[in-house]
């Protein structure tokens, strides 16, 4: 596998085999790299072919591929999320994409009663190899309906796979790794990642699922951190060195499986465990880590670290910004949550305003 | 009845085969429901009695290699499709040697070596799953030029569901070689039809859709089958599809369970009637002499004998079963 991101963000000279580009081009050059290799994969849903390419990341590979393995479809999920299972269970490798992953809320029934349990109630006579593209969006009036993050409905289900990558180099290593499983992976794709830049090799390399990823080292508290709010804890972690907390920064990658492991010995380093999950905290992921941290530790008679979580606000998501700016976590509130667990309850402090992002920067409209 | 027999596509050995295929069906199902009292078959059934001449007349024309993909009620096509009889009944039993291990019961039926898609519990679902492996088969017969030919079968509540009209336009659209097959039996559970649907004209519904449609109103097993292989033709040497083809036919027994039913209130007895006297079983048990229909009747009883012998004598799974097959381990070579 290749180096760690950590390693590319700080070199000043990129590594050889790799350059800087957009999340969304790590994706495009993963599909491309994968149909060429394997002409069962076949990629498709609502857009996919015009002029704009789902912000690019499917640009090109119709005019290079053939109108069989890249075309659009009719405005309808739920069948074609059935069109998908079928194809895979004839030994195809669709790639179903969803501009809004709140459209998925229209295929629940093709994933959950048959893509996830197929492989099971039918002993392992098919397989359902796919991929089902979601892309959460946020700012700019997303609202409501365009912004849910809705990974834990997944991985509440035996038969799926749930990864969130947060980097270029995990795009498109992640991609690649969900298009050779042999299994239903919902990737799920932030827009606000898009035109992020990280370093990539060129070449074609996987990164497994199921491995979470170390990307800050720290002493003083473990912050596991979702898909988009990767970014927002790696400004928190800069607002804590200037009181002298170091915190380390896991990415999770792969919701589901979870890597445990690499979280629980964090954890047993730092003693402290702060998840910033990039949606609502009920019932959802941040929960689960929580637990099967709390599980381990009682089960090894280790002490139980002091532990807390950060998501959504329990609401709907509200388009007006001055709301929507609450809905959120941030850097600031990310920041001072670790500050509080760290010096104690009684202790408030709030990082200063931070610098223009990718969240300030995105004018909509898609 | 004897015009058949001059006919020389509905030779003597057509008669015999489709007379075994739809009586084994039925004399299983019948066996089923004399021994579900006892709790050997571990599984709700939906029986398809009453049923047979349309999934035999479906699925006597399609190759080994073709696909059917199913309904929860699904014993008759999975039969009629040449699903593994022994197979089928450990199934029931909940046994190890169960096409599915024991894991699916009598509502995911499931031979994929003989073409048989799993069956869904829940109304609709395959349709669209056997358009999808339709795609695959178009796609891959440009590659191999045979082109298979998928069948989907769904019943007239199936095509109240929204993926089943989203099927049909992506089917119509990209061509697919499937056939559409509503065996409708004016049932879902215990609603009838004219509580269901606004008008009848499901066929002119799906031609709107320009789908070529066919529809066969009395559950004859030799226009069933005459038609479906004029539709294999068509799809398999002119490169037409899909098709679409409503079939009437009469639920015999109960939504779910063994009991005959025509004791409760929302059961027509002229129907029943009308249905009893153009049975197909009957009917083609009359077509053959005497000792052949005794024969063929022989042979499906120790057919049935069989299985049942098979299920009863195999071992459950054992608990560690429980995990297997819930993510599949390889991936694909890289």
């Amino acid at each position: 596998m290749y180096t760690q991101a950590k390693r590319q963000r700080n070199s000043i000279e990129p590594p050889a085999g790799v350059r800087l580009i957009r999340y969304v081009d790590a994706l495009r050059e993963a599909f491309e790299q994968e149909m060429e290799r394997d002409s069962k994969v076949f990629l498709f849903g609502l857009d996919v072919d015009d002029h704009k390419g789902i912000q690019g990341s499917t640009v090109g590979l119709q005019e290079k591929f053939g109108k069989e393995r890249v075309f659009c479809t009719p405005l309808s999920e739920d069948a074609m999320t059935g069109v998908a299972i079928g194809a895979a269970m004839a030994g195809y490798r669709p790639i179903h994409v969803h501009i809004r992953m709140d459209f998925m809320l229209l295929c629940m029934n093709q994933l959950v009663n048959m893509g996830a349990k197929s492989h099971y109630m039918y002993n392992g006579q098919v397989n359902v190899p796919m991929v089902i593209r979601a892309m959460i969006g946020r700012s700019w009036g997303q609202g409501g309906q365009h912004s849910q993050a809705l990974h834990a409905l997944f991985m509440h289900i035996p038969g799926l796979k749930v990864v969130a990558p947060s980097n270029a180099n995990d795009a498109k290593g992640c991609m690649i790794a969900a298009i050779r499983d042999n299994n239903p992976v919902i990737f799920i794709e932030h827009r606000l990642l898009y035109a992020i830049d990280g370093y990539v090799p060129y070449q074609s390399y996987d990164v497994p699922l199921g491995k979470a990823r170390v990307l800050q080292e720290g002493e003083d508290i473990t912050i596991v951190a979702v898909s988009h709010m990767v970014m927002e804890a790696l400004r928190a972690r800069k607002h804590l060195e200037t009181v002298g907390i170091q915190a380390e920064i896991i990415d999770p990658i792969s919701l589901w499986p979870l890597d445990i492991h690499t979280i629980s010995q964090s954890v047993q380093k730092t003693g402290r465990l702060l998840v910033v999950d990039n949606a609502w905290l009920t019932c959802g992921a941040s929960s689960e880590i929580i637990t099967q941290v709390y599980e381990q530790c009682s089960a090894n008679y280790h002490t139980i670290p002091q532990m807390a979580r950060l998501g959504f606000a329990f609401t709907t998501c509200p388009t007006t910004k001055p709301l929507e700016n609450v809905f959120y976590p941030n850097s600031r509130t990310i920041a001072a949550k670790a500050y509080q667990m760290i010096k104690g309850q009684d202790h408030h402090w709030e990082a200063p305003m931070h610098a223009q992002t990718e969240i300030d920067a995105f004018k909509g409209p898609f | 009845m004897k015009i058949w027999i001059e006919d020389p596509m509905h030779t003597p050995e057509l008669v015999a085969r489709l007379y075994k295929k739809m009586s084994l069906i039925r004399r299983f199902e019948l066996r089923l429901a004399d021994i579900y009292h006892t709790d050997a078959i571990k599984s709700p059934v939906h029986l398809s009695v009453g049923q047979e001449s349309v999934a035999v007349g479906v699925c006597d024309p399609l190759e080994k290699t073709d696909i059917i993909s199913n309904t929860y009620r699904c014993h008759a096509t999975y039969l009629a499709k040449g699903g593994d009889l022994h197979a089928m009944m450990a199934e029931l039993y909940g046994k190890q040697t169960g096409c599915a291990g024991g894991k699916a019961g009598s509502m995911h039926l499931v031979d994929i070596k003989n073409g048989v898609l799993g069956a869904s519990a829940v109304v609709g679902t395959t349709i669209p799953i056997a358009a999808g492996y339709a795609l695959a088969m178009q796609r891959e017969a440009k590659i191999t030029g045979y082109q298979r030919v998928v069948v989907s079968m769904f019943g007239d509540g199936g095509t109240e569901e929204g993926c089943f009209y989203e099927t049909i336009n992506f089917a119509a659209l990209h061509k697919l070689p499937i056939i559409f097959v509503c065996e409708n039996n004016r049932l879902a559970i215990h609603t009838p039809i004219e509580k269901r649907w606004a008008t009848e004209k499901l066929c002119e519904r799906i031609a709107t859709y320009d789908m070529k449609t066919h529809k066969i109103d009395d559950g004859d097993v030799f226009k069933i089958r005459d038609t479906i292989v004029r539709v294999i033709n068509h799809i398999r040497k002119e490169g037409g599809g899909p098709v679409f083809l409503e079939c009437a036919t009469y639920r015999a027994l109960e939504h779910v369970g063994p009991r005959d039913d025509h004791g409760d209130s929302y059961r027509d007895q002229d129907d029943y009637q009308r249905w009893q006297e153009q049975d197909q079983i009957i009917r083609l048990g009359k077509m053959l002499d005497d000792s052949t229909r005794r024969m063929i009747d022989d042979e499906v009883t120790a057919d049935i004998q069989a299985a049942e012998a098979f299920a009863a004598n195999s071992p459950y799974p054992e608990e560690e079963e429980l995990y297997t097959h819930v993510y599949a381990s390889e991936t694909t070579k890289k």
